[in-house]
């Protein structure tokens, strides 16, 4: 029986990191516009070196 | 009446009208305007017609491209600071809102505007917001540069100096998804470690799992309870400094009673613990507060006055021009308005005449003719420039400042609602209180333990959520039904004060008319078609709505003759030769006539004299909605009191009546300041009143009245008066908003006695002592998602019937 602490600690830890990639999604602001990104993917670039971290 | 004929549409490349008047062809392609065309040669010549293969016809029609001096104030030093968001040696960092940004075509077009202007290094938009960031190298452009440019390619920023407030807001909202984040992540994970404890009641696990798992729960709950929940815990605490009980009082109580009874049971090694019920609460209460936020936000109705204004004016000092921002303007300063600027305060006119438009206020689009010594009111957005005024009222003491700032007159007023919600929370805590102490009494002689348990059992169970989650949900959703519909409501409050409506008012002008469907007539001698094409050319040289309308009656002509010794005057009228014919057109004092036929002198005349010769006169005449009669019949149906109101003559009094019921009260003549003085009327003979206007000139009967709705075209112009906007073509279902609002009180109602039945179906088991923690665990999401889904799918399916979606 002692295996499914060790399974809990495995599942909490993995569940945290996805909780920390959340926090860290919203604080940069990833859900904010989630129309332009879709947009921006599709144009052929021809000279854009814009780099696509947001500094907002 | 003369023959106007019509031509085959051909669609504007650039801005996809259709073309009207001098069409441009360039490159094969055709253009409405000069301006399309200029804007199609700006970025041909930088490469980047790609805009055009994006979408069909992306632009905005750029039929005024003269920018003058409009902004020249951006060279001011002190200007730019305020503009630029970073500053280094090499770089400097910009952030604009452009209204105008509506399709993919604009997101690649302003992410590659380093192609047109070389100092920019790069751009990058945020669609949702409507914003442009830009870096750029101050050596190369500046912000004047970088602003003109945008506005030649049709892409004019909205410059103003608070959007500070902005960035707070946004982080606001951060905040509040960080919080439920983290609360829908511990609710998870605890509702998982407590599951063997719930279906085995601890006998597979052991002792020492069930205490490896309470820590575990403990741990994921103490951030949600410290973090999550600490609106809650503050908001509880501000208002029992000020002796009040709000809504977040009971959530607050349910809280700490969960949260302390779970720790000393899993410490103590007596129990579970609650903490997923805990858990659970916030993250429902939590996104419920958030959709709440939202749907206030629903339109920037809140839009600070300041806004509208601009961000710098130029001030004579003695004879020397120099720019000051707004704020600084003082009593009896003589300002310089250039052409587009808009007024920033209440004004005299020291120029000779002026043409002003108030549509930036009101929504009405016809200028109006200001003489030397009116006053121009803030707000006001000059036709033709530049002109000097003379500063009437500091910026905060304004006409339009003091709409803003007699606002919250209405909205302070706490709605019935707000004020049920209230009293029951008050009601709620003295009787969560009440039954717990009964049920602690009760046991108290019998078993100690159970009477603690029965106690704090009740303050668990007993849930607020009703009071916290209906109204948000019930109202969020019928707001976001109704905007679909082209129904702006101010926030929550309108909907409830238009469920107790009881006398609708129409103002006449612009509400029960069309602006837009202006029949234009010629009256007097046949024109032959030489004479018609004349009086084009001239028209067509001319910017002001009435020339723009005769122009589109005459457009067969698509082409315009060559014009000489054109002249146009402010508030007066257009002359010139056309092929040495003498044109003018312009007003009756203007072209010359004495004898002014008074019949119907409200509707607008152009008269019309060719070479010195009076021909006739072109009327402009107004076209009443076609839904104005549907919507009376359907008002008067449902027993409301109908009345119209109007500045105009009587003239139209027998069309009207046959239009309206004859219970309806019908009202000419009538003053701004006479509309109100109905109004309150009405509101003395205890009637709630629901006035339908148009803007500014009845911008205090709109405040006076219990709803105030703006008819416009345009959703980013309206008055700050108004409570709703119903854009012009959704008129007709004036009657099923009404309703609707009315169906959505019933749908709370029905709400709270669903929970109130949860309540008691909860409290039974806790007066008890009995309540396990699998009983509250499975009772708490239950009652809460019920209660969200019935109040969203009720007023959707109501919506539905009322052939709203």
């Amino acid at each position: 029986m002692q295996v499914i602490l060790i399974l809990i600690t495995a599942s909490l830890l993995v569940a945290t990191g996805f909780l920390i990639a959340f926090l860290w999604s919203v604080k940069t602001g990833q859900y904010e516009d989630d129309v332009s990104p879709a947009v921006r993917i599709l144009f052929d670039d021809e000279t854009n070196q814009s780099d696509n971290n947001s500094k907002s | 009446m003369a023959n106007l004929k019509t031509d085959q549409k051909v669609k504007c490349f650039h801005c996809g009208e259709y073309c009207v008047g001098d069409t441009t062809h360039y490159d094969e392609k055709s253009f409405c305007c000069l301006g399309c065309k200029f804007v199609y040669e700006v970025l041909n010549e930088n490469q980047l017609c790609n805009y055009y293969e994006l979408s069909d016809s992306p632009g905005t029609t750029r039929k005024n491209i003269e920018l003058g001096e409009r902004y020249a104030y951006l060279d001011d030093e002190g200007i730019q600071n305020k503009l630029i968001k970073f500053r280094d040696a090499e770089t400097a960092h910009l952030r604009f809102h452009v209204p105008n940004m509506h399709c993919s075509s604009c997101i690649w077009l302003l992410e590659h505007l380093q192609k047109i202007d070389k100092g920019i290094i790069r751009s990058k938009v945020d669609f949702i917001e409507k914003e442009l960031f830009i870096v750029y190298k101050p050596v190369e452009t500046n912000v004047r540069k970088i602003v003109e440019q945008l506005s030649l390619i049709g892409y004019e920023p909205e410059l103003n100096l608070n959007q500070v407030d902005k960035v707070a807001k946004k982080k606001k909202v951060r905040t509040r998804v960080l919080k439920i984040g983290l609360a829908g992540f511990a609710f998870g994970n605890i509702m998982l470690l407590s599951f063997p404890e719930y279906f085995s009641g601890g006998v597979y696990t052991g002792e020492d799992f069930r205490k490896v798992f309470g820590y575990l729960n403990f741990v994921l709950a103490l951030p949600v309870f410290l973090y999550s929940a600490s609106e809650f815990h503050l908001n509880t605490i501000r208002s029992i400094r000020q002796r009040t009980i709000n809504i977040d009082v009971p959530i607050a109580i349910g809280i700490v009673a969960m949260f302390l009874r779970s720790s000393y049971e899993i410490f103590s090694g007596t129990g579970a613990g609650y903490f997923d019920s805990m858990t659970g609460l916030v993250f429902f209460m939590l996104i419920g507060r958030n959709f709440q936020d939202k749907t206030y936000e629903w339109l920037s109705f809140d839009r600070d006055y300041k806004s509208y204004f601009p961000i710098a004016v130029t001030r004579y000092r003695g004879q020397i021009e120099h720019t000051i921002p707004v704020n600084e303007i003082q009593i009896n300063d003589r300002l310089k308005i250039r052409n587009q600027e808009i007024i920033p305060a209440d004004v005299l006119l020291l120029s000779k005449n002026a043409e002003i438009d108030y549509s930036f206020v009101s929504g009405e689009s016809t200028p109006v003719n200001i003489r030397k010594g009116e006053r121009i009111f803030a707000g006001g957005r000059l036709q033709r420039g530049p002109i000097d005024v003379l500063v009437q009222q500091e910026i905060s003491h304004s006409y339009l400042t003091q709409l803003w700032n007699q606002l919250p007159d209405k909205s302070s007023r706490k709605s019935g609602f707000q004020q049920m919600v209230s009293i029951i929370s008050r009601w709620f805590v003295l009787g969560t209180i009440t039954i717990a102490t009964i049920s602690f009494a009760y046991w108290y002689n019998i078993d100690i333990t159970r009477a603690v348990n029965a106690f704090t059992a009740v303050l668990v169970i007993a849930c607020a959520c009703a009071l916290a989650l209906s109204a948000p949900f019930t109202f969020g959703n019928m707001l976001r039904i109704l905007g679909k519909k082209g129904i702006y409501l101010r926030n929550a409050d309108v909907l409830e004060r238009l469920a107790d409506i009881t006398s609708v008012v129409f103002d006449k002008t612009g509400t029960l008319t069309e602006l837009e469907s202006t029949v234009v007539e010629f009256h007097g001698d046949d024109l032959c078609d030489e004479d018609l094409r004349n009086i084009f050319s001239i028209a067509s040289s001319s910017s002001h709505p009435l020339s723009v309308l005769i122009c589109k009656q005459l457009k067969s002509f698509s082409n315009r003759d060559n014009i000489q010794n054109i002249n146009e005057i402010p508030g007066a009228g257009i002359e010139g030769y056309v092929n040495s014919n003498y044109i003018k057109l312009g007003n009756h004092a203007f072209a010359g006539i004495n004898s002014v036929d008074k019949t119907d002198f409200k509707n607008s005349r152009v008269h019309v004299r060719i070479n010195d010769e009076t021909k006739g006169y072109f009327l402009f005449r107004n076209k009443y909605r076609i839904s104005v009669k549907e919507v009376a019949d359907k008002l008067s149906q449902n027993n409301y009191q109908l009345s119209v109101i109007s500045g105009d003559h009587e003239g139209e009094r027998p069309y009207l009546e046959k239009m309206l019921n004859n219970k309806s009260a019908l009202l000419f003549n009538q003053q701004p300041s006479d509309k109100l003085n109905y109004i309150k009327s009405l509101q003395d003979k205890g009637h709630k009143v629901m006035m339908v206007g148009d803007g500014l000139n009845d911008a205090g009967a709109l405040l006076q009245s219990n709803v105030g709705f703006a008819l416009s075209s345009d959703i980013n112009n309206f008055t700050p008066a108004c409570d709703g906007i119903i854009l012009g073509q959704h008129f007709n279902k004036l009657a099923e908003v009404i309703k609707f609002a009315k169906a959505g009180q019933r749908i709370i109602i029905i709400s709270f006695i669903i929970s109130l039945f949860y309540n008691a179906l909860g409290l039974w088991f806790a007066v008890q002592g009995t309540l396990s923690p699998v009983i509250a665990a499975i009772l708490m999401p239950i009652s809460t998602s019920s209660l969200v889904i019935y109040t969203v799918i009720a007023s959707s399916i109501k919506a539905r019937r009322l052939k709203l979606r």
